[in-house]
């Protein structure tokens, strides 16, 4: 699979980024289970997945366990082992997923709907959440996997830069360090704090479940009350503590043997429930979220030819989620790139938009409203992040018109307030 | 069991009708291709060039890619920048992509914006400014590109140095970014010879798959590029690699901290192939290792003899040229590449000697069945489908083919691949050996043949 990916060796000029808006139906399950559903017609396929309040910001100081708990879900739960609940998932084309990030881990299936299938695929998938083995060997295997994907990520400048970055804009608070965890951590960690962990966070109360697909009400009704029911109630996570903005900027260099020095910058700044959260999206969009057209892609790309991607981006958490300012720039142009991305976000806060700018946003944005949802898997996000983090059901119906409301001032203004120049954190990584 | 959840398979797919395509051919050689997806009031364009890395001669390996760089860089009729704002300011998504067969652009719009991608696309595929001020930067971009793909990537690196061992005298050997001192050196005029060479809609394919309607599609492509003038495109030398006659090895050592090795053996595509099953039984034999988690490579090699902290092979049975069916892996601690090696070949040795089991013929079909339904999910898949098989001189109908092929391979049709083309004199065996990162480590490349 992943040689395949490779041998094809594509080359992309930009580094990756309507009828299906049918409103989302929320319900509870006889035991209190979240549940959010958008049927999908069209494809007899279904996207399924469960999300646990149990991201890497539930680590404590074992830094990894949210992710380590995840990648062994698989290895053998109910009375299969790891082959065997491969063989029942890859026998019928199904796809068992799961991921974690710093608010979340969440499990995921995607099924064809026909029922004999469907049932086949669902089973093993319960049996995964509620009932997994976390056997000894299985947990020695997967941990001394991790330790080698761990040790060959400290080849990479850019991981060294990210994990550098989220150290210094989060100090101590629980998102700072990264989800994969740190080799020292991982060593650490014993099985009886997996079964522990798991116990504590993979609790009805502590979930919400998405589904989008072709499944009528009924069909989605009954394999979540079925799901849920697997699952103890338990309680849900307690609430995260409260982000310390850094109390000045900072710039580091670190020394690597690479060729490029990657460069990034920024703070801690957006909450998915901020009511800057449209200002400072539409805002971004002009600054570097929106590709080819962005202002630092035109300075530090268009103009300067200094870096193949230049970006900025905000990843709102639920508690403040960083902003981020990126490049890759030859050793030698490292001092002149920072600044040429620092001025550009200089003059932004104390500029504002122009008009112009900020209609050319507007227009992307609205005009390519239906791209952002236009099949199921993009729709499941959408409904995940939704349900997760407890945003209005009608957050994509009323997306165009929130972001047609932003004005100029109210983007100068919420950069000003919490984009602060003064406290930026500015990591690099490459040659002298 | 298996056999009854196939069937059932079966019958699903003969519910399920994708799609169809739809063709025209304009006068001056165009091809478009439409498939309507009425799922969501959206339309992906995509224009596809036959010219990518495969078709360059040395001394300007990249420059494919290079031009794709340069085809955002301004017309007569809209200057440097402007292609992207106006796509931008319709909502739209853009970009390019440039592989070893070709070179495509698209665009995701909302439907009824068609138009604005057609207009923008046949301007530029006349009218490109190629200005030497332009290509100074963006030469530093491409550097800069490849900094980030391969320079500081030890793996990357490896598979670099693989490709230009394992083939002789095939233009699959070099990158499809080019060899850096090929960047370094083009000329304006390169350019231009490239963009005149190659960019004509007799060498070029038109693929629309979203909410449209194909008479309306093929009317609009008319009223675009139908008076753009076919031009005559030069006959590809057909540079067929010469015979391996031995296994071939090398050892990179760079700065890194995990070993890994990569294993590739000269196999046919579908295009070169004499008999068109051998490529869906060598399709089907990639996924017998390693379609997966019950797959063979996962299921032996990391659980069962735990001996790779990961591994994996894969076949693109696509390319215009001979190809390389290849194997990857990284020893968990303790173990070498050697011993990965050893481990492999094992593998590959116990498909030639015995047929892989009716089970697994059949996950590996039911997976296909259930992934032609998922892939359906994504119109820029759909679409980029039939690109491929069209720049390669495959034709879509062969993609659209796929499954039904794959339904048709034996047991027995594996086993005879595994055995005629997985052999060791046209194996090639890369280690990479990491060198310690603190220092400042000379890199060099050991080769030996």
């Amino acid at each position: 699979m992943r040689i395949k990916l490779l041998l094809i060796s594509i080359l992309f000029s930009l580094p990756s980024a309507s009828a299906f808006a049918q409103a989302i139906k929320h319900w509870q399950t006889s035991q209190g289970g979240q549940v959010y559903f958008v049927p999908s017609p069209g494809l007899p396929m279904v996207d399924i997945r469960l999300v646990f309040a149990a991201g890497s910001a539930r680590d404590g100081k074992q830094y990894g366990i949210a992710a380590l708990t995840s990648n062994l879900l698989e290895t053998g739960a109910g009375q299969w082992n790891a082959d065997q609940i491969a063989q029942r998932f890859d026998a019928i084309g199904a796809k068992y997923s799961a991921s974690t990030s710093r608010d979340t881990s969440w499990v995921g299936l995607r099924s064809l709907t026909q029922a004999g299938l469907l049932a086949q695929a669902l089973d093993t998938f319960e049996q995964i959440i509620a009932q997994p083995q976390f056997t000894v060997a299985e947990f020695q295997r997967i941990k001394e996997q991790t330790l080698i994907g761990l040790q060959q990520q400290q080849e990479k400048p850019g991981f060294i830069a990210k994990k550098t970055f989220y150290q210094f804009i989060y100090g101590k608070h629980p998102y700072a360090h990264l989800v994969a965890g740190e080799i020292d951590t991982i060593k650490a960690i014993q099985l009886a704090d997996i079964r522990q962990f798991h116990q504590q966070y993979y609790v009805s109360k502590n979930a919400v479940l998405a589904i989008v697909g072709d499944l009528t009400e009924q069909q989605a009704r009954k394999i979540a009350e079925t799901l849920y029911a697997k699952l103890e109630p338990g309680e849900k996570a307690k609430p995260l503590p409260q982000v310390k903005s850094p109390a000045k900027a900072r710039q580091k260099h670190i020394v690597f043997p690479s060729s490029q020095t990657h460069i990034l910058a920024g703070l801690p700044v957006l909450s998915r429930k901020d009511a800057d959260y449209f200002p400072l999206y539409v805002g971004n969009h002009i600054l570097g979220g929106s590709g080819l057209v962005s202002l630092l892609f035109n300075e530090i790309r268009e103009q300067r030819g200094l870096a193949y991607s230049a970006y900025s981006y905000f990843s709102p958490l639920e508690k403040m989620g960083p902003f981020t300012m990126g490049l890759q720039t030859q050793n030698k142009q490292r001092v002149m790139a920072t600044k040429v991305m620092q001025q550009t976000l200089a003059d932004f806060i104390s500029k504002g938009p122009t008009q112009e700018q900020l209609t050319a946003a507007q227009k992307n944005l609205t005009g390519g409203f239906a791209l952002r949802f236009d099949n199921n898997k993009k729709l499941l996000n959408y409904v995940a992040t939704i349900a997760f983090y407890q945003l209005p059901l009608d957050y994509l119906d009323s997306f165009p018109g929130k972001v047609l409301q932003v004005t100029v001032a109210d983007i100068k203004s919420a950069f000003q307030r919490w984009v602060q120049t003064d406290l930026l954190q500015i990591i690099s990584v490459g040659g002298q | 069991m298996i056999v009854r959840v196939l069937m059932v398979l079966m019958c699903c797919s003969f519910s399920v009708h994708a799609n169809r395509v739809q063709e025209r051919v304009l006068a001056n050689g165009l091809k478009v291709l439409v498939k309507e997806e009425h799922r969501s009031p959206v339309v992906v364009s995509q224009i596809w060039y036959k010219v990518g890395s495969s078709y360059e001669p040395s001394g300007i390996t990249g420059i494919s890619h290079m031009l794709e760089h340069m085809m955002f860089k301004g017309t007569d009729s809209h200057p440097a920048g402007e292609f992207s704002e106006i796509i931008a300011a319709n909502g739209g998504r853009e970009n390019a992509f440039t592989g070893r067969d070709y070179t495509a652009y698209f665009q995701a719009l909302e439907k009824s914006r068609l138009a604005i991608s057609f207009e923008l696309e046949a301007d530029r595929m006349q009218h490109l400014h190629l200005l030497a001020a332009e290509l100074t930067k963006e030469l530093q971009v491409v550097m800069e590109e490849r900094r980030m793909r391969t320079e500081d990537k030890p793996r990357a690196k490896l598979q670099e140095y693989l490709m230009a061992m394992a083939y002789s005298n095939s233009p699959y050997r070099n990158p499809v970014i080019g060899w850096p001192a090929d960047i370094e050196n083009y000329r304006i005029d390169d350019l231009q010879r490239w963009y005149q060479q190659w960019y004509a809609p007799n060498n070029a394919i038109l693929i629309v798959v979203g909410d449209v309607h194909a008479e309306k599609v093929f009317k609009l492509a008319e009223q675009y590029f139908g008076a753009i003038p076919a031009r005559e495109i030069a006959v590809l030398k057909p540079q067929t690699e010469v015979p391996q006659v031995g296994v071939r090895r090398m050892t990179i050592k760079l700065p890194a901290k995990v070993p890994y090795i990569l294993m590739a053996y000269k196999v046919s595509s579908l295009k070169t192939v004499g008999q068109e099953w051998e490529a869906y039984a060598l399709d089907v034999l990639a996924t017998v290792l390693d379609g997966g988690e019950s797959a063979r490579l996962p299921a032996r090699l990391q659980r069962g003899q735990q001996l790779a902290s990961s591994v994996g092979a894969g076949y693109d049975l696509g390319g215009r040229l001979e190809e390389l069916f290849m194997f990857e892996a990284t020893p968990i601690k303790g173990k070498s590449l050697l011993d990965m090696e050893i481990a492999l070949k094992t593998e590959i040795r116990a498909l030639q000697r015995k047929v892989i089991s009716a089970e697994e013929l059949a996950r590996v079909k039911a997976q296909v069945m259930a992934n032609s339904i998922y892939e359906q999910d994504s119109l820029f898949y759909q679409a980029m489908k039939l690109g491929m098989a069209e720049t390669v001189g495959l034709g879509w109908q062969t993609a659209e083919q796929y499954r039904e092929k794959i339904n048709q391979v034996t047991a027995e049709q594996v086993r005879l691949v595994a055995d005629k083309y997985l052999v060791e004199s046209q194996l090639s065996i890369a280690y990479l050996e990491p060198q310690t990162m603190s220092e400042n480590t000379q890199q060099g490349v050991k080769h030996a043949h």
